[in-house]
């Protein structure tokens, strides 16, 4: 087995370079704090942007079916990115795991999913991990039944794509008629909403899909930490410059000793999730078939260090990490849904201890 | 007085505070008002300001019998720095007339106070601040900044700290103020914090005009007053009494039993272990306040703010992960100025939020860290270069 590569192509640092920009330009911090009193204004010219203009949506599509046909390894230095500004577009959610889903289908949904025309949302609590997937809703004639609490990229999508199980084993419908109803949360830049099905009327996209649900939300697991390695390398790198600058005793703030460990010792840490996001991502690119334990590794690292990036930011902004004027919040708020989000570092951690046969 | 009679002495003097005032007909801030001139507001202060003289434990004897009889109290998280920071540097500073003037409307909560030491310059490192009193005739003209002042915009009056001296090194150059927040030159704006709310606040001082009676401590002597203030801030946030499962770990504890189906094996552990380091923490501080009273002041005091920030960040991280769809929540992210505060108070989003600012508020942890280094270890002070030469002179 050849060792997976973890660095980047140049391809891959201009795809960064123009995610940057574009991001840099039109998904200013203020724009997403906006979104926690209800502001949610940055999001449609922001995903147009990114999906459209940059046309990132199909970046998981084959060329075939209207995509660009690249890797998740792509896919995860554009989550970088959007974790590096806590960029609230549903890139994960319809881009990776609703694409995913659809991959082995060729519904028109995929088409217009890879367009950025469609944006769509697996309707499962964006708690899940990959394993643990369970359908609630249930399918009547063509009309589905039932509800799901805290769903990500709901509010942004317009087709829902729903699990149902039935005799005839695991269906995915996907409908525009729910009721979206937006949950005040945590993290505003990723709002969940709570999603009902009135006897709705509803399409089979994918039939016998057990494994490409599980797929899906994998594959949103593994590139899910690339996100949080973004979010925590926004946290250092912030800290480390406002430490260099601020004074107090007479002297730089960062010239302290203590503080020089956190920081080196975070560092370290912020470095190590870089490479457990990367080693998912080219697992998952690669359909290596040691995915299920990267996907694992990565969740279970990058989740917790994200939080402690982000918690160690605010603390040694001192007062003015506690200000809302000030972005670190937004990042805390994003780290804190994000390790509970597609699987709490504890769920990953005992769906490891199965695959590397360390039973309890 | 022996230990016994002192109890009987208070229990009398409760039972004549309660025939005088009956709690049901009385106005209640007729009740407090007596009950302050009774000396059962805080046994431990002197007679004539509210107590007895007595050991402070004895306050858990009058509160639980007049709560027992129904009596008001003075709601004290309403007043929390007034009566954690400000009354206990103003009996240890202030004058008789001083004393007399602020410590009773203090206790009653007629008048609220704000803390105003922390500049955008000077937090941490509080000696280094800015803002300037000038001595005009019998009055001191304030100018300057204070940041994060929490409660400013209720406060009547707020404890200043200001520069008298650039000329002195800079610890040696503040004098301690008592400061009217209604003084037309002071404008307090809000301050939004990370959980949605506006509890604490930037004050501008802009010739402000502050009595040369409203001075605590001597001219020049404003460090060690602010001092005094900081020790007792720190035991406030940190070291009160609490039952078993008292704060933070109650409320965590009690999620935990209401979601049986939440419940996962390694939440399970961490939650035990976080269990007992609370209920360490309790007997810590129950060891602390009996070695306080037995006249041992021991050093632990200073850990323990330490160790309440690092469990109520522990406990409230715990409580989202451990809900998890319900953690992805949140109340409620209005602008809205709180009454008060209350670290365990509101869902488990505001509890993981607010509970950040107890490792910064008070003294970061980085802070006291230093302080149980070099005070309670005696290890020596990294090298300074800014102690000994004028404040005016030193590097901003
Ligand atoms: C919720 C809240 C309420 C508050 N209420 C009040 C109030 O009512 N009144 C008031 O006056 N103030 C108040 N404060 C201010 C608080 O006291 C200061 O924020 C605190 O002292 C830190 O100062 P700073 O914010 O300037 O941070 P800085 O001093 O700039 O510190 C930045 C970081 O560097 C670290 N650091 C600094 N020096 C050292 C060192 N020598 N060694 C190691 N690490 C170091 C700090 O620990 C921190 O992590 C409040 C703060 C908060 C968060």
């Amino acid at each position: 087995m050849s060792e997976l590569d973890l660095l980047y192509t140049e391809v891959e640092e201009d795809l960064r370079g123009s995610v940057r920009s574009l991001l840099t330009d039109r998904c200013p911090p203020d724009a997403v704090a906006a979104m926690y009193d209800g502001d949610r204004s940055v999001v449609d010219t922001l995903w147009r942007a990114v999906a459209g203009e940059l046309g990132l949506a199909g970046l998981l599509v084959p060329e075939a079916q209207g995509g660009s046909g690249a890797s998740a390894r792509e896919a995860a230095v554009v989550l970088e990115e959007l974790g590096r500004f806590v960029a609230p577009v549903p890139f994960l959610t319809s881009s990776v795991i609703a694409t995913t889903v659809l991959l082995d289908s060729d519904s028109e949904l995929l088409r217009q999913l890879a367009s950025g025309e469609r944006t769509a949302a697996l309707a499962v609590p964006f708690s899940t991990a990959p394993d643990t997937v369970v359908p609630v809703v249930r399918a009547d004639g063509g009309r589905l039944h039932g509800e799901v609490g805290k769903v990500a990229g709901a509010i942004e999508a317009d087709v829902l794509l729903v699990p149902v199980v039935s005799d005839d084993g695991w269906t995915v419908y996907a409908t525009s008629e729910a009721t979206v109803t937006p949950v005040t949360s945590l993290d505003m830049s990723r709002q969940v909403a709570d999603v009902r099905f009135d006897g709705v009327a509803a399409e089979p996209v994918v039939t016998d899909a057990l494994q490409a649900v599980r797929r899906a939300l994998r594959a949103g697991a593994a590139l899910l930490a690339s996100e949080q390695y973004g979010v925590a390398s926004w946290c250092l790198h912030t800290t480390v410059e406002y430490l260099r600058q601020r004074r107090q005793f007479g002297r730089i703030v960062g010239s302290f000793q203590a503080l020089k460990h956190r920081l080196a010792d975070l560092y370290a840490g912020t470095e190590s999730a870089a490479a457990a996001a990367r080693y998912a991502a080219a697992a998952l690119a690669a359909d290596d078939p040691d995915l299920p334990v990267a996907a694992a590794v990565a969740q279970s690292y990058c989740g917790d260090l994200a939080v402690r990036a982000a918690e160690e930011a605010l603390q040694l902004h001192g007062g003015i990490g506690m200000t809302w004027e000030h972005p670190v919040h937004l990042y805390l708020k994003r780290a804190k849904a994000d390790q509970i989000g597609l699987g709490t570092p504890g769920r990953h951690r005992a769906a490891l201890a199965e695959l590397v046969d360390l039973p309890a | 007085m022996s230990g016994t009679d002192a109890v009987e002495d208070v229990r009398r003097r409760v039972a004549e505070l309660l025939a005088a005032h009956d709690p049901a007909t009385t106005d209640r801030l007729e009740f407090l008002r007596a009950r302050y001139d009774a000396g059962l507001a805080w046994v431990h202060f002197p007679p004539g300001h509210g107590g007895l003289g007595y050991p402070r434990e004895l306050q858990e004897v009058v509160d639980a019998e007049l709560a027992a009889a129904g009596a008001p109290d003075n709601d004290p998280q309403g007043n929390f720095i007034g009566l954690g920071m400000a009354a206990p540097t103003i009996l240890a500073y202030g004058t008789e007339e001083q004393k007399k003037r602020y410590l009773r409307p203090l206790w009653t909560g007629e008048e609220i106070w704000c803390q105003l030491f922390s500049e955008p310059g000077a937090g941490s490192d509080l000696a280094g601040l800015a803002t300037r009193a000038v001595r005009e005739g019998d009055d001191w003209i304030v100018n300057g900044q204070k940041v994060w002042t929490s409660s400013a915009h209720r406060a009547d009056f707020g404890i200043l700290v200001a520069r008298t001296d650039p000329d002195q090194p800079k610890h040696r150059g503040l004098t301690y103020f008592l400061c009217d927040m209604h003084d037309p030159g002071v404008e307090v704006r809000a301050l939004r914090q990370i959980t949605g709310e506006a509890e604490f606040n930037e004050v501008f001082l802009t010739d402000v005009r502050i009595p040369d009676s409203q001075r605590l401590g001597e001219v020049g002597e404003g460090w060690r007053v602010a001092t005094t203030t900081l020790n007792t801030e720190r035991v406030a946030i940190g070291g009160t009494p609490t039952p078993r499962e008292g704060g933070m770990i109650g409320v965590v504890a009690q999620t935990w039993r209401d979601n049986p189906e939440r419940r996962r094996p390694e939440l399970h552990d961490e939650l035990l272990q976080l269990w007992v380091e609370s209920e360490v923490a309790r007997l810590t501080g129950m060891r602390l306040r009996q070695k306080l009273a037995a006249g041992q002041a021991g050093p632990e005091g200073a850990t323990t703010k330490l160790t309440f920030a690092r469990l109520n960040q522990a406990l409230s991280g715990l409580e989202l992960e451990l809900l998890e769809d319900e953690g992805l929540c949140y109340d409620d992210w209005s602008f809205v100025r709180p009454e008060r505060v209350n670290f365990t108070g509101r869902e488990a989003g505001y509890r993981y939020l607010r509970s950040k600012g107890n490792s910064i508020e008070g003294g970061t942890s980085e802070i006291l860290r230093n302080i149980v280094a070099e005070r309670v270890l005696g290890l020596p002070a990294e090298p300074r270069t800014d102690k000994d030469i004028p404040w005016k002179e030193l590097p901003r």
